[in-house]
């Protein structure tokens, strides 16, 4: 795929650049050239938009850096004083703030459009690995950023989170008192997590990076599954590409300027605008609806199992909801990649979604009465999906005929297409089948 | 040298590995500061003992003291309270320890070992849920004891988690009724 250039400087200087640094020969072999397949739809053009949402939360956030105190004396006041008197200051916040909840947003539709596609199967294991260590850092940023406030729910949430430590024997307490700095979440605490919140993006953006390397290495997959094996399965990334990742990004962002400019506050929560108060907890401590389906999944176990306790279980519970999509490329034993032909996977596919939109709904529930049992429920059937259902549709799903290639997916039967129609599938059309 | 034993170690080969040991007990040592300054200061582990006046406090009453930067509880707790604590069987509790730092680790969590000793309507520990650590709200949930607003964990009114995810009983922290009204803690 990044195989060779067909970059031609245009003038002397250009020529005189790539001969001793090929930066633009690199821009424009990954962003111009880049053969794309040509059936890619709108879902594909989260990439891009993720990439945006970095950018405005990198930007906006070196902004609020220069009015902010990381004090816990200081901190709370600092925040109002950005709202009401630093010059666009409540713009800034606002943009932040939201801007935290549309990286979740993007991102969710990203991870479903892989799932529902395959994006995952050989020989993208690598690539969707990073893109799984990219989503703990952005849990681990947007967490450390919720505390900054220091607000009531800025506060509780941290006691929370970091109480995680806790459960693990012997070590727990040590590690919690050395993330803290404390015995409790105090101003050592939040001083740290600016530090950290304002280093972690760049770390993001560095296996960003790799990210894309990856992506460029294999080629994208497309709606179809199929690999490209053409000329005609693909088009150049400009204008194709870059075009229609400019509307979605154009689209997205509207949704995302209407909740800046018109319900600023609707993803948040009101106690975050009462000051941290280290003796009283608020009645109903919820994360931020990001983190809602792995918050449910948290207060599932209530009851203990064998030498693990309930609480070092719900710990693990959580971390494994996680974990467990670093062996997906391996647990998914269908060799047919998209869900177009996989009709039962299709199925469980939106299962899952629900599955997943109900746990979130029931982390934002107090933990009271049928919901721990109906969280129990929804989270024995999230690690079946992955641990049970996908390991064995595999074997057992007949999948629909693949198309020959992306071109005859697009153009119809009648493409001049050398590959008789009927037969089994094609060669790759399914991840790796030599290795199996 | 001896071409019989090609693979005999040379003195070259000793200097290597002892130079690469001392090269790593270096980088080791050099990169604990860099993680110990995460611990908790020097003004975070000055931790004084607190004395409390409890004089004002009547049955069915509760204060609460910032000690180490958490809560602790101090409740005289009415005649009911105790005699619902008293009635709990052993072996109902989820936690059959004591959890009281001035009693031996494996004593059993009866009442008698949560209260203040000699006083067994006194309740002093420290207010942090053993789960992740939230602050229970007091004289509710299904024991009248405590419930924790976080994740639902409920403690009867000696402080003994009975239900939720909770794993241990409310810590009773290190201290003494230095007179009948003070109280010191730590
Ligand atoms: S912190 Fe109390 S139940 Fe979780």
């Amino acid at each position: 795929m990044s195989g060779h250039s067909s970059y031609v400087p245009t003038n002397r200087f250009m020529r005189w650049v790539d001969a001793r640094l090929p930066l633009p020969r690199l821009v424009y072999d990954s962003f111009v050239a880049f053969p794309v397949p040509r059936n890619l739809n709108y879902a594909y053009t989260f990439g891009g938009i993720l990439s945006l949402m970095l950018g405005i939360q990198i930007v906006t956030g070196v902004v609020l850096a220069m009015h902010y105190s990381g004090n816990s004396a200081l901190a709370f006041h600092s925040v109002e004083q950005i709202m009401r008197d630093v010059n666009w200051g409540w713009l800034m916040r606002y943009m932040h703030a939201n801007g935290a909840s549309f990286f979740f947003v993007a991102v969710y539709i990203h991870i479903f459009r892989g799932l529902y596609y395959g994006s995952y199967k050989a020989p993208r294991e690598i690539l969707w690995i990073l893109g799984v260590v990219i989503f703990l850092l952005m849990m681990a940023t947007a967490f450390m950023g919720y505390v900054l406030p220091w607000g009531q729910m800025s506060f509780w949430g941290a006691t929370v989170i970091t109480g995680f430590f806790t459960a693990f024997p012997i070590i727990g307490d040590p590690i919690q008192q050395l993330l803290l700095g404390g015995f409790a979440v105090d101003n050592a605490t939040l001083n740290r997590f600016f530090s950290l919140h304002y280093l972690l993006p760049f770390m993001i953006a560095g296996v960003v990076i790799l990210h894309i390397w990856a992506l460029h290495v294999t080629g994208q997959t497309n709606p179809t599954g199929v690999e490209v094996k053409t000329k005609d399965d693909v088009v150049p990334f400009t204008p194709h590409a870059t075009i229609k990742d400019g509307l979605g990004m154009v689209v997205f962002l509207l949704f995302y300027c209407w909740f800046v400019f018109y319900m600023p506050n609707f993803l948040g929560h009101p106690d975050n605008y009462i000051p941290a108060n280290p003796l009283k907890t608020p009645a109903h401590i919820v994360p931020e609806w990001y983190f809602l389906p792995f918050y449910a999944m948290l207060r599932a176990i209530t009851f203990n199992i064998g030498p693990i306790d309930s609480k070092l279980g719900g710990v693990l519970v959580m971390f494994g909801s996680i974990i467990v999509l670093f062996f997906l490329p391996w647990l998914d034993t269908s060799r047919v990649r998209s869900a177009v032909y996989r009709p039962i996977y299709r199925i469980f596919f939106w299962v899952l979604v629900v599955d997943t939109i109900f746990l979130g709904w029931l982390g934002s529930r107090p933990a009271e009465g049928i919901y721990p049992t109906l969280a129990l429920i929804g989270t024995i059937y999230y690690f079946a999906h992955w641990l049970v259902i996908l390991p064995v549709l595999g074997l057992v799903e007949t999948p629909r005929k693949l198309p020959a290639s992306i071109a005859e997916a697009v153009l119809g039967p009648n493409y001049a297409s050398g590959t008789a129609a009927g037969a089994a599938p094609p060669s790759g059309s399914v991840s790796a089948p030599e290795n199996r | 040298m001896s071409v019989d034993h090609p693979i005999e170690p040379t003195r070259r080969d000793f200097l290597l590995i002892a130079t690469g040991a001392v090269a790593a007990v270096g980088a080791a040592a050099a990169i604990w500061p860099f993680i110990d300054q995460m611990n908790p200061d020097a003004a975070t582990l000055a931790l004084a003992s607190i004395e409390v006046d409890v004089s004002q406090v009547a049955p069915g009453q509760s204060i609460t003291a910032k000690w180490r930067g958490r809560p602790v509880f101090i409740r005289q707790r009415t005649d009911e309270e105790v005699k619902a604590a008293k009635g709990a069987p052993l072996g109902d509790l989820k936690d059959p320890v004591a959890r009281n730092a001035n009693l031996p680790s494996d004593a059993p969590a009866t009442d008698e070992n949560r209260a203040a000793p000699g006083k067994e309507n006194w309740l002093v520990m420290v207010g942090v849920c053993t789960h992740l650590g939230c602050i229970p709200l007091g004289q509710s949930g299904d024991y009248d004891g405590w419930f924790c607003p976080c994740h639902g964990s409920t403690y009867d009114t000696a402080g003994r988690i009975r239900s939720g995810p909770a794993p241990e009983n409310m810590a009773i922290p290190p201290f003494e009724f230095t007179s009948d009204t003070t109280l010191r803690i730590g």
